[in-house]
């Protein structure tokens, strides 16, 4: 193949990773920003997402769609119940304290990862995807459902900036977010958001991963990578910002995808990562943030 | 003063004389285990001067414990160095990458560092696996009995002889537990400990809390460099498997145990995990065969209900309560 089209295939397969990663890292960057806590089970939430729908799809019979849309409504309200239950749970109970919840999430991280194996196996398995339309290009053919993934990413991003702009809810978290004590004085329920806003993270993360499953496959590491690239998108979008969260989504997305496809992923992992802790030591503000006040 | 220094030393030697005998009255199995857990300890006590003494979370010291793997490993396999030589260059790996990561995450604090370390951490493992031919990534080096033999003065140390292997982790921990001690003591130990507690306020007396920050990061990472050191000698095996991000998680287990700021706490923390995650691994895949227990599950469940019901760690309440002198 050309160049030119090869790198048109990596910018196609980079728009995809971007879109599912812009959706996990916003999950990640709502409860930073609101909660002020690092959630490093966050890639579990995920994890378990991708595997109730292949749970789900499996229940269901018949036509591949009927599965992928009941897995679209019952994985994130399955994911969205754990994420609320452990703050209920465990990090109230730790007073957001932030270190001692990280230690906790690290502790949730496992006790997910273990669950899964135990009541999925060990196993990778693959998700049909709810349709089987090729479009076929001059140069090559490409997945119809990859493009569906970056429409219904858009879609559901832009939903969630309109929850968060425009609703009473939105309203709300924005308030806690700026200034919790005065949020509090005013009668916001802050705990009861703080655990809608938990849940809400990682709905989010398992609607990326219920998207992305029938791409890739269900299984019970696959969170790891997603955490890592999550936190990422997450500096360099500056802590708590959506819209740099947003922006180093698709930077990271697309040059993940382009750098992978002509050098080692192992490289482009490492030097993403390095360079990315650098951004942390020189401008932990984010490349596009401003400074935490 | 004095009088909780005497104590406190005497409980010191005390458990290292404890400790030789065990050495000869354990059964093959236990005595190896315990030699693993000894440096394993060395591992935690270095995190804890870190964590416990100075306040600093470090989601990263897998990558201090295998640089002093490494180090000493690649260059017995590769460069054919006597073991002493290899232990230095483990040790002085160790130093130099505590000394580059301490300088760059030290300008950040609290989450930051702990999300910088761990990236720094995944960067070195990353690294192991990249460097293949080198390493040989997962699968490791493994190194011959005859590479790590050590003659000195007309005696022979062989390191697979399990008398041996246990004397000379015994000799690291030891060594290790009065250093820590002396640290801990020391001007220097005091000032670490006040800036836990007020990083401004100790700043505000005059004192540089920079270069002791720093000098604590790197005493620290020379101290889990050398538990990494003496593995690879020990045990002759080199795998990218100890830079993964769980050998980072694992020293705070160990020591959130045990109970931070405790000289001793380490060392309880990581013989007690051990063994659970030993005994409790056979008992559950015994009585719940089908369900893929692993050591995971234990040591996630231990790290919640730790942080939650138990923060001060074994010897952290046993000072609360009793012992105050306890160092």
């Amino acid at each position: 193949m050309p160049f030119g089209p090869h790198l048109l295939l990596a910018t196609l397969e980079g728009l995809v990773s971007s879109a599912v990663l812009a959706l996990t890292a916003l999950g990640l960057s709502l409860v930073f920003g609101v909660m002020r806590v690092v959630n490093v089970a966050h890639g579990e939430f995920f994890m378990i997402g991708a595997i109730v729908a292949w749970w789900v799809a499996s229940l269901f019979g018949g036509h591949p769609a009927a599965g992928f849309v009941a897995a679209l409504v019952i994985s994130p309200l399955f994911v969205g119940a754990i994420a609320f239950a452990s703050e209920r749970l465990v990090l109230r109970r730790l007073n957001y304290n932030p270190e001692a919840t990280i230690v906790a999430t690290i502790g949730l991280l496992y006790l997910l990862q273990q669950a899964a194996l135990s009541f999925y196996g060990p196993e990778a398995r693959p998700v049909e995807a709810p349709f089987n339309y090729r479009i076929l290009l001059p140069w090559f053919g490409y997945s119809g459902y990859k493009l569906f993934v970056i429409l219904a990413a858009v879609v559901l991003l832009f939903l969630t900036w309109l929850v968060l702009t425009r609703t009473r809810i939105g309203l709300v978290m924005r308030a806690t977010q700026f200034d919790r004590e005065t949020a509090q004085a005013f009668g916001i329920p802050v705990e009861r958001v703080y655990a809608g806003v938990f849940a809400m993270g990682a709905m989010l993360a398992a609607v990326a991963a219920v998207l992305i499953v029938p791409i890739s496959q269900a299984h019970y590491l696959m969170g790891q990578d997603p955490l890592l690239l999550s936190f990422i998108v997450v500096i360099i979008g500056g802590l708590g910002s959506l819209r740099g969260t947003l922006v180093a989504a698709l930077l990271i997305g697309m040059s993940d995808g382009i750098v992978s496809m002509f050098f080692s992923p192992t490289l482009a992992k490492m030097l993403a990562t390095g360079a990315v802790a650098l951004v942390l030591v020189f401008r932990p503000q984010g490349l596009f943030g401003t400074a935490v006040r | 003063m004095s009088g909780a220094f005497v104590k406190s030393l005497a409980l010191h030697l005390g458990v290292i004389a404890l400790l030789a005998v065990l050495g000869f009255v354990l059964p093959a199995y236990h005595r190896d285990v315990v030699s693993r857990v000894l440096l394993l300890g060395v591992f935690a006590m270095g995190y804890n001067l870190l964590f416990g003494y100075t306040g600093l979370l470090s989601l990263g010291h897998a990558m201090f414990f295998s640089a002093g793997l490494y180090g000493a490993g690649l260059a017995v396999y590769h460069l054919g160095w006597t073991a002493p030589t290899a232990f230095a260059a483990g040790l002085a790996c160790g130093a130099l990458l505590a000394l580059c990561v301490g300088a760059l995450a030290l300008r950040t604090t609290g989450v930051a560092f702990m999300i910088v370390t761990m990236m720094f951490a995944q960067v070195f493992y990353l690294a192991t696996l990249y460097f293949g031919a080198w390493t040989r990534g997962d699968e490791g080096i493994v190194l011959q009995p005859a590479q790590r033999t050590i003659e000195f003065a007309g005696l022979h140390f062989n390191p697979t002889d399990p008398m041996t292997r246990y004397g000379a982790a015994l000799l690291l921990l030891s060594v290790v537990l009065l250093i820590t001690l002396a640290i801990v003591r020391s001007p220097h130990g005091c000032v670490l400990v006040a800036i836990r507690e007020n990083e401004e306020r100790t700043k505000m007396l005059g004192y540089n809390t920079f270069t002791n920050k720093l000098a604590s990061v790197v005493a620290s990472g020379v101290i889990s460099a050398a538990a990494g050191a003496a593995y690879a000698l020990l045990f002759g095996y080199v795998g990218s498997t100890f830079a993964s991000v769980q050998y980072s998680i694992l020293p705070l287990l160990w020591v959130l145990l045990g109970g931070a700021s405790t000289t001793l706490g380490p060392l309880i923390g990581t013989l007690l995990m051990y063994y659970l995650v030993d005994l409790s691994s056979s008992l559950l895949a015994r009585a719940f065969p089908d369900w893929n227990l692993s050591h995971i599950g234990v040591v996630g469940l231990a790290l919640i209900l730790l942080v939650l019901f138990f923060p001060k760690g074994i010897l952290g309440t046993i000072r609360e309560r009793w012992l105050k002198w306890l160092p």
